[in-house]
């Protein structure tokens, strides 16, 4: 089966949702079929977030995901949360500086990327999760990037797209990162 | 000979079937008589409620609906917001409206919604056989409070014309009465304004009518009228509770 | 390049119903199905409709009720127990012969339960729900692009029969996005509504719409007018999608997302070399009772398998139409939890008698 299962975890505000939607817009775009689905609940702001993508040529069977081809989290409780259902030879993305765990799984590839301090230097804290998303399609080839730039401008406001070529450049960056298992 | 009487148009021909001196009829009658001579017989759409006018549907000659108990405002709300160049009535007893129907009438009281409520209290359930209502006098005695309504078991009252009037989407409340010639004109008058209202689309009205229940109340129907004048007025005093200088 | 969007159920349910003609909403915050009135508050508004938010789930029913009345198409949509609030009006809505379309986006209970997605809502949808006899047309959709058709089917079979079409989505379904291709032009159907209230404009006699029938003989001939009607409608509306039904040897059976799971665990199966089949009720009332016996009745089948994402509900209409021609199974998940394809697997290995 040619599914990618994606899980991204963290708290909410950190644009959570919002990442999942560019991942599945970008594969929409390649003419993928692809679900999306939120964790919901009583917390608005502040508590934790996730979401599940699953891209497929096939239909899609269930968008709840129970073994996650990859895992990209932002925070510690979600890593500990999601870490055991990350498939043998799946992919671990995390924001090593929030996350300051490290998984005691060796049967994963690991890529621990300073996310949040970098997004800070670049000056917009924002583009944490941006690198992750530039791992995720450099280590996983489940999206290309120019669907990648032309999901972020389909799904940002025009108010924002001045901020897409800082926003791609971040991307590159986040693929540059090496497995450190 | 000239007839000096001729049922209203605004009725059909099927014959009330109300209990001997209730004034349920009186106020059909007024209501009809006033679409009539409004004009607006042909663009009415009425809500009937649960309770002794349940059918009144078969009674009123406009285009008419039957509710659910106390939900008539929530119709009537729809009905007018699918046809907003209609006029929309909604009649409704003290249960149906003060009872299980509190939050519709409050909410579409609020809301300004364009439509008028007639409601027609009695101080009794009417049609499930004279249980204690909302609007039920301290002292009271009915099915269900058979000591009398007393405060600290039954708690007190809800003068319902005085609460919607406290809401800004209210614009004109008065109670009336249909005890005798007078205040049966005085009746007509508050239920024509209630339209004007509507017509003029300036938001919700309402029409508080005191209503007599001789079979409930266990009083011929002459003293029903009197008991109406010595006790309920007491409690639910006669005016105009918003809209006093509304000229339309 | 298609004309693919990626959009969320909820919305889905909204733009579907305004495409559908729907002008009219009714509505009160609930989880997980909210985002309809969120998209119906701005949507209505470009379309010159009306999206209200009621005080309360009675309320909003009995205004779909008054819409209905008024000859509008109307939807209210809510979860599990918003729509427990709502069966007074449902139930009118039946006595009175009104088409109205009402969604429910099922979260698991009873009472006030969890928000996450469940199926156990089938029995209030099906049977009723409500007092008195009658049925609602339910439709249960397993995708978003479903979703969005069986919405503008909704509408249509409603106005056709004047009954009342409920959708019974579930909390995933409403929550999820997956991509949506609308059509240019929407299949709707006008039906004439000469009995709604519109005041009578000329009319000689007035329209009346009640659900009251005191006489015995009168209530009775009315009953069995709606029962004529429901038979009419399980003779031409039954709809049902059957998968690999040839020559099987399990079946599976599941409606809404459920069926999803199911379809990658009949890959799984085949690999193993167990043929499973899959029976997908689309209309879960008229229930397609038939299909299942016509499939109970091949020599190759063993047994079935019915999965639900509640404590066992739908397996009962299924064993009634399967009527013991061979064993039904159940296999159910709650709380929000949804089966994996390898608890199914496993199932299936030991309905074929495949576990070493």
């Amino acid at each position: 089966m040619q599914d990618v299962s994606i899980v991204i975890a963290g708290f909410g505000g950190q644009g959570i949702l919002s990442a999942g939607k560019f991942i599945a817009t970008a594969a929409l775009l390649e003419g993928r079929e692809v679900s999306w689905f939120p964790s919901y609940g009583p917390e608005m702001r502040g508590g934790t977030a996730n979401c599940s993508v699953v891209i497929s040529d096939l239909p899609i069977g269930s968008p709840v995901i129970n073994d996650a081809d990859v895992l990209i989290v932002m925070n510690g409780p979600s890593l500990d949360r999601f870490i055991s259902h990350v498939k043998p030879g799946g992919l671990v993305i995390v924001d090593s500086s929030l996350v300051l765990n490290i998984p005691d799984r060796k049967d994963i590839s690991l890529y621990r990327i300073p996310a949040s301090t970098l997004a800070v230097e670049a000056g917009n804290i924002t583009f944490a999760i941006i690198y992750l998303l530039g791992c995720l399609a450099k280590q996983s080839g489940c999206i290309q990037r120019e669907s990648f730039e032309a999901a972020l401008t389909d799904a940002l406001p025009t108010r924002h797209h001045h901020l897409i070529p800082k926003e791609m450049a971040v991307f590159d960056i986040g693929g540059t990162f090496l497995n450190e298992n | 000979m000239k007839p000096v009487f001729t049922r209203t148009t605004g009725l059909t021909d099927k014959p009330f079937h109300y209990c001997p001196g209730c004034t349920h009829g009186i106020i059909h009658r007024l209501i009809a008589e006033v679409m009539v001579e409004m004009n607006i017989l042909d663009t009415t759409i009425g809500v009937s409620p649960v309770g002794c006018t349940y059918n009144n549907y078969e009674y009123f000659a406009c285009d008419m609906i039957q509710a659910a108990h106390g939900r008539a405002p929530a119709v009537g709300t729809a009905i007018k917001r699918v046809h907003p160049e209609n006029m929309v009535f909604t009649y409704q007893g003290d249960g149906d409206l003060a009872a299980i129907g509190a939050a519709e009438i409050v909410h579409a009281a609020a809301r300004g919604e364009k439509i008028s409520t007639f409601f027609v209290n009695n101080a009794v359930y009417g049609m499930t056989s004279g249980q204690m209502a909302p609007t039920t006098l301290i002292g009271q005695v009915t099915t269900t409070s058979p000591f009398g309504r007393r405060p600290e078991f039954e708690g007190y009252p809800i003068n319902v014309s005085e609460m919607i009037a406290t809401l800004r989407g209210a614009v004109y409340v008065e109670r009336v009465a249909v005890n005798d010639f007078s205040h049966i004109t005085k009746a007509k008058k508050a239920i024509k304004k209630a339209f004007r209202v509507q017509q003029e689309g300036l938001g919700f009205s309402m029409v508080e009518i005191l209503s007599t229940c001789p079979t409930n109340w266990g009083k011929d129907p002459v003293a029903s009228l009197r008991w109406m004048e010595d006790a309920m007025f007491k409690q639910y005093p006669l005016g105009i509770y918003r809209g006093q200088d509304l000229e339309v | 390049m298609s004309n693919r969007v990626l959009m969320k159920g909820n919305e889905v349910i909204a733009e579907a119903a305004v495409r559908a003609g729907c002008r009219h909403y009714f509505g009160y915050p609930i989880t997980p199905q909210t985002e309809v009135m969120h998209y119906m508050a701005t949507r209505m508004a470009e379309v010159n409709g009306t999206m209200l938010q009621a005080e309360s789930e009675v309320a909003a029913i009995n205004m779909v009720y008054g819409a209905a009345a008024a000859g509008a198409r109307v939807m209210t949509t809510s979860s599990s127990p918003g729509i427990s609030l709502k069966q007074e009006g449902i139930s009118y809505i039946a006595g009175a012969e009104l088409p109205a379309v009402v969604v429910n986006v099922v979260r698991s209970g009873p009472g006030l339960g969890g928000i996450l997605p469940a199926q156990g809502d089938y029995f209030q949808a099906t049977k009723g729900g409500g007092h008195g006899d009658y049925r609602n047309i339910v439709l249960a959709p397993a995708s978003i692009q479903e979703l969005y058709e069986l919405t503008v089917e909704a509408f249509n079979l409603s106005d056709r029969y004047r009954m009342l079409t409920m959708i019974l989505g579930d909390g995933a379904l409403g929550q999820m996005m997956e991509p949506v291709e609308f059509r240019d032009v929407e299949p709707i159907e006008n039906v004439a509504k000469p009995w709604a209230l519109t005041g009578r404009k000329g009319r000689s006699e007035h329209n009346t719409v009640t659900s009251i029938y005191i006489e015995a003989d009168v209530m009775e001939a009315f009953n069995n007018k709606l029962q004529a009607k429901y038979a009419k409608v399980t003779e031409n509306e039954i709809r049902v999608e059957c998968v690999d039904c040839e020559e099987p040897e399990i079946i599976l059976t599941a409606f809404g997302l459920v069926s999803r799971i199911c379809r990658n665990v009949m890959q799984l199966a085949a690999k193993e070399g167990i043929k499973v089949g899959l029976i997908r009720p689309i209309t879960l009332w008229p229930f397609p009772s038939q299909t299942y016996a016509e499939i109970a009745a091949k020599p190759s089948v063993k047994a079935f398998l019915d999965l639900e994402l509640n404590c066992g509900q739908m397996v009962e209409d299924v064993r009634l139409a399967v009527n013991g021609a061979k064993p039904v199974h159940f296999h159910g998940r709650t709380g929000g939890n949804l089966p994996t394809q390898h608890e199914i697997l496993e199932h299936i290995r030991t309905l074929a008698g495949r576990n070493a």
